[in-house]
This record gives structure tokens, sequence and C-alpha cells, in this order.
């Protein structure tokens, strides 16, 4: 979403995918009004279905297609499609949307002082800590956005109870409008809660073991089912995931060490994003045992790039080892406390962080 | 012989599926690779264009269907080949007025599984986005 000359509109972005042909995808147009978005993504799929590929299933995605084609191709197929397409729609389409709206309105934030926060604040260092990771700003003044950490160290990452589920069903329902969301992060997130009502909610979260503060930091890994359930995967995730995690919780560092986000697919299919991880673990299965690849530098944000591979596959028992030489590595190399990880590697390069993965023998 | 598939049943020759029989030009045949930059004035004179599809799973005729009728193309327009009864509705909704299929896939999908789609404007998402109002 973005805006041109106080009108709202989108810029549209297509090509993009990871699994085992990873691309980051390409700006079709940089402002599109809002009001026409579905002719304009009709043509897209519509240039698409006439260019894409379908001699080769694996290829029949529209990242190739543009790959292929090369985006001032796709971009002038898509814009003569719509010019065609954008006349068909007369309004109903709007109408709709409005009443679809109606049904998503924000709900009625009130905006008041909340003492008991920062009484709280000031009485639990427990609080403070999980407000510092787990808490983002709310538009609405008074409130904030809560995430809701799935990634206890050494519980399995996402996975909640059904006890744990009923709390978060009733907090959301008693403190956060009524909602509740999933984040694609493989955690809980509480959209609008009244900071007045953050120490009950904590207290709440805390009795049902989901009060970890680790939102961001290196043990909030997003990890795919892998070998333990995925019927396509090369190695386990999980097993990888938790360990990292009791690790750095051992070592009490992941607070000093920061933003980081860590990913791990079982396989090239690439579900838990590991090309867009600022460190990047995609097993492997290499003669029969498991090997694990690091990419590094990878980014999921609004600068989105691709990780590059940072040399040969660990087995099962040195990729943690290794990852852990690559963390501490980083606290000596950055430039201070708030260069993160990514920040570093961008200003260094990759030398000096392959040179931590792969020490030279004494 | 193929089987003409229409709204109100099965036929076995265009006389009975009462193809567009005032509009003078040529009927055309058009493959499913056809390139929308050969849409002439010349074909879209036609008194009927039948595109072919070679599977159910390649949906290049739907867009060209759509196409034809976006350049005003009146005439009789028809899906001819490998086609599923699911998909009977979304064949007319982009444009087709009927479907041709050989005699071996007919006897594979009885008239009853295409009438079940015959009521196409029903559910029409799309076309209710086109309307003028709700
Ligand atoms: S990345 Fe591979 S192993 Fe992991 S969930 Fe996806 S397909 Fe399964």
């Amino acid at each position: 979403m973005t805006t041109l000359g106080g009108a709202a509109g989108f810029e549209v972005i297509v090509g993009g995918g990871l699994g085992r042909t990873p691309m980051i995808g390409k700006t079709l147009r940089e402002f599109l009004p809002a009001a026409d978005l579905l002719p304009y993504v009709e043509a897209i799929v519509s240039v698409y279905n006439l260019l894409g590929r379908r001699d080769n299933k694996y290829k029949a995605r529209i990242k190739i297609t543009v790959h292929e084609n090369g985006i001032e191709e796709i971009r002038a197929r898509v814009e003569a499609r719509y010019a065609r397409l954008k006349t068909l729609f007369k309004g109903a389409d709007q109408q709709l949307l409005q009443q679809i709206e109606a049904h998503f309105k924000a709900p009625e934030f009130i905006c008041e002082k909340a003492p008991e926060f920062d009484a709280f604040k000031e009485e639990s260092p427990g609080f403070c800590s999980w407000v510092d990771t787990n808490i983002t700003a709310h538009k609405a003044e008074g409130y904030a956005i809560v995430s809701i950490s799935l990634k206890k160290h050494g519980d399995t990452p996402g996975d909640a109870t059904a006890a744990q589920m009923r709390v978060m069903s009733e907090l959301a329902k008693k403190f956060s409008h009524d909602e509740l969301r999933i984040s694609h992060e493989q955690n809980v997130i509480l959209p609008h809660v009244h900071r007045s009502d953050l120490p009950t909610v904590y207290r709440a979260l805390r009795t049902a073991n989901l009060a970890t503060a680790n939102i961001g930091l290196i043990s909030d890994i997003i990890a795919c089912p892998g070998m333990d359930y995925c019927a396509l995967a090369t190695a386990r995730s999980i097993p990888i995931a938790q360990q990292i995690a009791t690790r750095f919780a051992k070592l009490e560092l992941e607070h000093d060490v920061g933003l980081l986000k860590l990913k791990i697919s079982g396989c090239i299919n690439a579900c838990g994003h590991h090309h867009v991880g600022h460190i990047g673990i995609l097993g492997l299965e290499r003669a029969g045992v498991e090997s694990y690849q690091i990419t590094l530098g990878g980014d999921a944000g609004a600068e989105a790039q691709l990780g590059t591979r940072a040399g040969p596959g660990f087995g099962a028992k040195d990729i943690v080892p290794a990852i852990e030489r690559l963390v501490l590595g980083y606290i000596e190399l950055r430039a201070d406390a708030d260069e993160t990880f990514l920040q570093s590697y961008q200003r260094l390069g990759a030398a000096p962080f392959k040179a931590l993965l792969y020490p030279k023998e004494k | 012989m193929s089987i003409i598939i229409t709204d109100s049943g099965f036929f076995s020759n265009y006389q009975d599926a009462k193809v567009s029989p005032n509009h003078p030009g040529p009927s055309v045949d058009l493959k499913s690779d056809f390139d929308p930059k050969d849409i002439t004035q010349e074909l879209l004179q036609a008194r009927c264009i039948r595109i072919e599809l070679p599977s159910f799973a390649d949906g290049r005729a739907f867009t060209l269907a759509i196409l034809l009728r976006s350049h005003g193309y009146t005439g009789h327009l028809r899906a001819v080949g490998y086609i599923l009864a699911d998909q009977y509705t979304m064949v007319r909704r982009s444009g087709f007025d009927d479907v041709e299929i050989s005699e071996e896939l007919a006897i594979r999908q009885p008239k009853k599984q295409w009438q079940d789609r015959a009521d196409w404007r029903r559910h029409d998402y799309q076309g209710r986005l086109r309307e003028q109002t709700l």
C-alpha cells in the first residue's frame, strides 16, 4: 500500500517466490489506484495464463515467466490487457468492497492513561523485558500490539496446547476487541490491547507458559515441520530450532545479540523461508545423512534480499556450534550494540562471517 | 463424430445446435497457443470461431474467449477438445456459446453432469463484480 498525491493505492510487484528457484519480485507498477486492483490483478493472471510455461509444471510459475520474458515485456502486455479489463468494471465491485469493509471497521478505541502499566513496569523486570520484545506500537494512543511467542526455548516452534489456545482466545475476547491473528512467524498476535490491560494479559500469559520474551530474537525461529512431520523433508528442522534456542537461552546472550531472524527449512521447498532469514538454514540429505547449509544476509523486510550460501553444509552435530561461532563472532565484529547482525553483514560483507563458520585448522 | 453441448443438452451436429445461422462470415479454428496479437478485423467477422483445448488443464482458451469478446466479436464461439463437465460454467462465463467434445468423452460424462452446470449465471462472482450497481 502506498500513496500518490494523497490518494491511496498499491505498488504492484510480480514474480517473487522462494522454493527451489528463489527470486525477489520486480515492480510492475509504482502506483496503482486502489480502486483498480481487481482489473489489474486479473490482467496479470490473464497475461500469465497465455504466456506461462506449459511444457514443465515445475516451471509453470509467474516468477519463471517474468524471469524468462523480462519485466518490460510483461508490463507492456499487462498494461494493454488492463486497459481493456478496466472498462468492464463499472462500480459494483467498489460497492461490494464497501459492504465488506463495513465488517472490518476498526474498534472504538478508548484513549485513557495507563498508570497501572507504568507502575507494573517499575515493579516487574520480567514484564519490562516482555514489553521490550513482545510489544509493538499501535496507531491508537494508549494501545499496544501484543505478540504472544510460541517459541519457548526448547519447545516445538509454533506449537500451542489446547489449554493455551483457550487462554489466548479468552484474552482476545476480553482484552483485544475479540481479535486474534496468527503470524507467518508462527506466533499469535493480539492486535488491540489497551496499555492499562497489559499487566493482566502478561500475568495470564505467564501462568499459561506463554510469556516468553523473545520476539525478533535468535530463538524466535521460523522452522518448518521438517522430517518430523513432512513427507517431502530431507532433514529435520524442529530439533535444530530447539537446540539453537536452548543453547542461546543457556548462554543468556540473545537480548544482547538483538534482532536476528533465523529461519529453517527441511528441504529445498523452503517453507521455512530460509532464503530471507538473516541466517537461513536449509536441511538437505547428503549420502544418507543430514547436512545443513547456511545462507547469510537474507532479509524479508522492505529491502527484500535473498541470502547467499556461506559454504559447504554442516552435519547435524556441527550445525549448532557453527551458529554459535557465527553469532558470538558477530558480537565482536559489530560497530556497536545497535548494529544488528544484518547491518554488520551488509557493512562488512560475507568474508569475516565465513571465517567464523569455517575457521582455519590450527 | 463429436457431440455439441449447450445449455439445453447434447446435439450431434451444428444445425441442431443452432449456430448463428444468419451470420455470414467463415468458420475459423484456433489452437490454444494462438497469439492475441493476431486478432484481426477479418477474424472478428467470422461466423464461428472454434478454440481447441488440448487438455482440461490448458486454460488458455478461456483467456482467448474473453479477449475475443472484449474485441467486439459477436459471432459463435465454441470450445473444442478435452473439456470436463465441471468446467462448463467457466466455459460459458468466459464467452463461449457451447462445447464440442468427442463421443468417447461424452460417454464418460453423460448429459446430466453438464446439465447440472447449465445454470452458469448462478454464483457468477465475476459477472456480479462487473455490473453497474449491485
Ligand atoms: S520445507 Fe520441505 S520439509 Fe519443510 S515443510 Fe516444506 S516441504 Fe516439508
